[in-house]
């Protein structure tokens, strides 16, 4: 039976690891080939590295550091921030990324989802949707959650999966950070609209969240950072608490 | 030697690394030539097979990949384009295996299969040496052969299918053992060690 994925997420700033609440506040957390090979050991199932560097030369360090990754780790890796264009796309694979996760871009251009899944495979493809809720409904924002957008957060979701996009890594804006668990409430009739795999993002405090995700919302993989960059949590005992409680772990 | 074919559309990058952690020997190539002279051949895969088997017959590679007789690995869609046929673009294969590559029922089962399963070997290999049956093993595919007579494990979502195959020097794995830590790096060295 296919296990449910813990995945470790590292944001990456000028090479280094950091991470902030609420996309601020940012403080170093480690170098990402020391965290990766360290979370590849410690049981994470796959990694997500964002690059959140706003810089010309940006392109060019981030495929060196997914060469750097690739070296050093045998566990699939997602990589993302800031792609736009099929050749960085293919430039990031080559280096040795399983996947890339397209965010704002797709955004404004939505047929590079389709693109980019023609040429790579739908498997290569982590549609990044960041929302928030408005009171009335859940809106998707882009720029790392600077700007707000005119879609919908289900049905901008539901348009990624029919582009092309293999996955779907959904953040929760309101509850990044905050240590609250998962947006559940989105996650269940999420899961329940798509059909392919979704990755919780934003808001994991404890053990009990990512169960109440797995078991509630039903999606296919739980991502967090702080939990992990810190220790607050190591991934194996997480794991153990997830398969006393019946859901399928790889440990 | 190891010949690692390089056709555009496979992750090349992640079976060099593996190969190079094991401090075996290899060249990347899309050159018949090379691929004639090494002991051994992998043959990666990820993307689309219709584009994936375009790319073989431009390279001249198609019938060179269905003649060999030294030992070939297909990994994920390398081991689909030894089948008959793939529904994935429909497209005529490599014809070493008489399965057709069918894609998961999306009314039942999440597509794209991604992520870490389990396999239940169900015959004796060589390349499962040392590999606990039940080992888990990272998947990545929208498509999969069924079980045929060369299956020798299988992995289940919602259906069985097959996590593997092998006749005579072809072998195939649907998952990615260049992906799955220490287990798959256990495969890729029992290849290296037939």
């Amino acid at each position: 039976m296919l296990c449910k994925r813990i995945i470790p997420c590292l944001d990456i700033k000028d090479g280094r690891v950091v991470k902030g609440i609420n996309f601020i506040n940012l403080i170093d957390a480690g170098s990402p080939v020391e965290l990766a090979s360290h979370y590849s050991k410690e049981g994470a199932d796959e990694l997500v590295f964002l690059d959140i560097t706003a810089s010309i030369e940006k392109r060019k360090t981030l495929v060196s550091l997914v060469n750097d990754i690739a070296k050093e780790i045998r566990i699939p890796f997602t990589v993302g921030g800031g792609i736009s264009e099929l050749n960085d796309i293919e430039a990031l694979l080559k280096a040795g990324a399983d996947k890339v996760s397209l965010n704002s871009s797709i955004v404004k251009n939505p047929g590079l989802i389709s693109d980019a899944a023609r040429q790579f495979g739908s498997q290569a493809i982590v549609a990044a949707i960041d929302i928030k809720f408005n009171g009335l409904e859940y809106k998707v924002y882009i720029k790392g959650g600077k700007e707000e957008t005119p879609l919908s957060g289900l049905d901008w979701c539901k348009q990624a999966a029919d582009l092309g996009a293999g996955e779907i890594l959904l953040t929760s804006m309101d509850r990044d950070g905050t240590k609250e668990g998962y947006d559940n409430k989105f996650l269940k009739i999420l899961t329940k609209s798509v059909t392919i795999p979704i990755i919780a993002s934003g808001g994991a405090g404890k053990k009990e969240d990512f169960l109440d995700a797995f078991k509630i919302a039903d999606v296919d993989a739980c991502l967090a950072a702080s939990l992990f960059h810190f220790n607050i949590l190591p991934i194996l005992e997480l794991k153990n608490y997830l398969s006393k409680n019946n859901i399928e772990v790889r440990i | 030697m190891i010949a690692v074919i390089d056709y555009g559309a496979g992750n090349v990058a992640s079976v060099a690394n593996a190969l190079t952690e094991l401090q075996q020997e290899f060249k990347i190539t899309s050159n018949e030539a090379e691929i004639c002279i090494a002991q051994k051949i992998i043959f990666p895969g990820v993307g689309e097979a219709s584009f994936a088997i375009r790319q073989l017959h431009m390279l001249n590679l198609f019938t060179v990949l269905r003649i060999v007789k030294k030992p070939i690995l297909g990994i994920c869609l390398g081991m689909q384009m030894m089948a008959d046929f793939s529904k994935e673009g429909n497209v005529t294969c490599l014809g070493i295996f008489p399965v057709t590559a069918e894609k998961f029922d999306e009314s039942k089962t999440k597509v794209p299969h991604m992520g870490w399963n389990d396999i239940n070997i169900i015959k004796e290999t060589k390349l499962f040496s040392g590999i606990k049956n039940g080992e888990r093993f990272y998947f990545a595919n929208s498509y999969y052969l069924p079980e045929c007579p060369y299956t020798t494990s299988i992995s289940n979502n919602v259906i069985n299918f097959s996590a593997s195959i092998e006749k005579d020097n072809y072998y195939g794995v649907q998952f990615h053992p260049e992906k799955s830590g220490d287990a798959g790096l256990k495969i890729l060295k029992n290849f290296i060690d037939l």
